[in-house]
């Protein structure tokens, strides 16, 4: 019996750590469920307006992005200060919306495609002519489903 | 020869733990996806265009926002703050009076409600192309507010509840009795770009 017992001398047992891991895993995997890593870097200024009606994009696998704002100071000396499009990590021209959505569109299940949402997330300092633009080429790529990209604000006046 | 004990040293293991973690919290973002959902229009063809041109909207059946390069609001024809658009839409699309230059009201059948007025009112929207996207996105989120209310305040009439909380059919039979058409003409270009 002796065999299994230690020396005999008794002290205060410290405090086992040895959970300690265990919670902070709870949490990685809090933290590793919820996090989406940003695939894109953004290249324009992009602060969304803020509105009182929005509603959550559910599904966002089946959620493309257009970025239109001022590219940001790093970019400037190439691209000026107008405001451009960005699709993916490129900046775009009106003309490549046709493209870009055909190769997300490609990209989904055939059932899915009608519930495709383009997402245009438009910096607060845009003129609408370049989003009048853009809205015009998703129409001629039967893009029709799109949501104005806002935060949720309390009050808009 | 003393064998080790089995128990083995898991202090450090809390360290890389950590060292995870906080590259998990450094690399989220919780950017909850928001915005106003639109649909577009899609491109008539001429077959469609000749028959959208013979189909004529009558002029009281229409509410006309028009904003300019500078930001202002023209409504119905007369300068608007921002402010009052909502109700102004409300007003227009409920049309609570019966009032002879508001849209006519359509008698229909809907489900849960039987015999229904329902309105014919559509918005009409057209912006320059120097019109601020924030100014834009004003405009377009009063309008929604205006059939949001709308919806909401008949949910609560009929069902008690708010119209979020509403099954599909039923929130189908509202949208039947006040149908969310905006209408957007293309922009006009007098501010210049």
């Amino acid at each position: 019996m002796a065999k299994f017992r230690k020396e005999g001398t008794k002290e205060i047992p410290q405090i086992s750590t040895a959970s300690l891991p265990d919670i902070i895993f709870m949490l990685i995997f809090f933290f590793m469920v919820s996090t989406t890593i940003r695939e894109t870097q953004l290249m324009v200024n992009n602060e969304v307006p803020g509105a009182t009606e929005v509603k959550k994009l559910e599904r966002k696998d089946l959620v493309s992005y257009i970025y239109i704002g001022k590219p940001k100071r790093q970019f400037q000396d190439m691209y000026g200060t107008e405001p451009r499009i960005q699709l993916n990590d490129s900046f775009a021209k009106v003309d490549d919306i046709r493209d870009y959505i055909a190769t997300e569109r490609k990209q989904l299940d055939e059932s899915e495609r009608p519930k495709m949402t383009t997402s245009l997330k438009v910096d607060v300092d845009t003129k609408m002519g370049v989003v009048s633009d853009v809205k015009y080429a998703l129409r001629k790529a039967s893009a029709l489903k799109i949501n104005y990209s806002a935060q949720k604000v309390d009050q808009v006046y | 020869m003393a064998r080790p004990s089995g128990e083995f040293n898991a202090a450090p293991m809390a360290d890389i733990a950590f060292l995870l973690l906080i590259f998990f919290l450094v690399a989220t973002t919780f950017d909850v996806d928001t915005g106003i959902m639109r649909k577009l229009p899609p491109i008539p063809d001429e077959e469609q265009q000749r028959q959208q041109e013979n189909k004529q909207i009558k002029e009281r059946n229409v509410f006309e926002v028009l904003i300019n390069s500078n930001d202002q609001l023209l409504v119905e024809g007369e300068p608007m703050n921002i402010s009052n658009l909502r109700e102004s839409a409300k007003e227009f699309i409920a049309n609570p009076r019966n009032k002879e230059d508001l849209p006519e009201m359509e008698v229909k059948e809907v489900p849960f409600f039987g015999q229904t007025e329902t309105t014919k009112g559509i918005i009409s929207l057209q912006n320059d192309r120097g019109t601020s996207y924030e100014m834009y996105i004003k405009v377009q989120n009063e309008l929604t507010a205006a059939y949001n209310e709308l919806h909401d305040g008949l949910a609560m009439q009929k069902f008690g509840q708010h119209y979020s909380e509403l099954n599909k059919e039923q929130k189908d039979a509202i949208s039947d009795i006040y149908p969310m058409i905006i209408s957007e003409a293309e922009p006009k270009n007098i501010g210049g770009n």
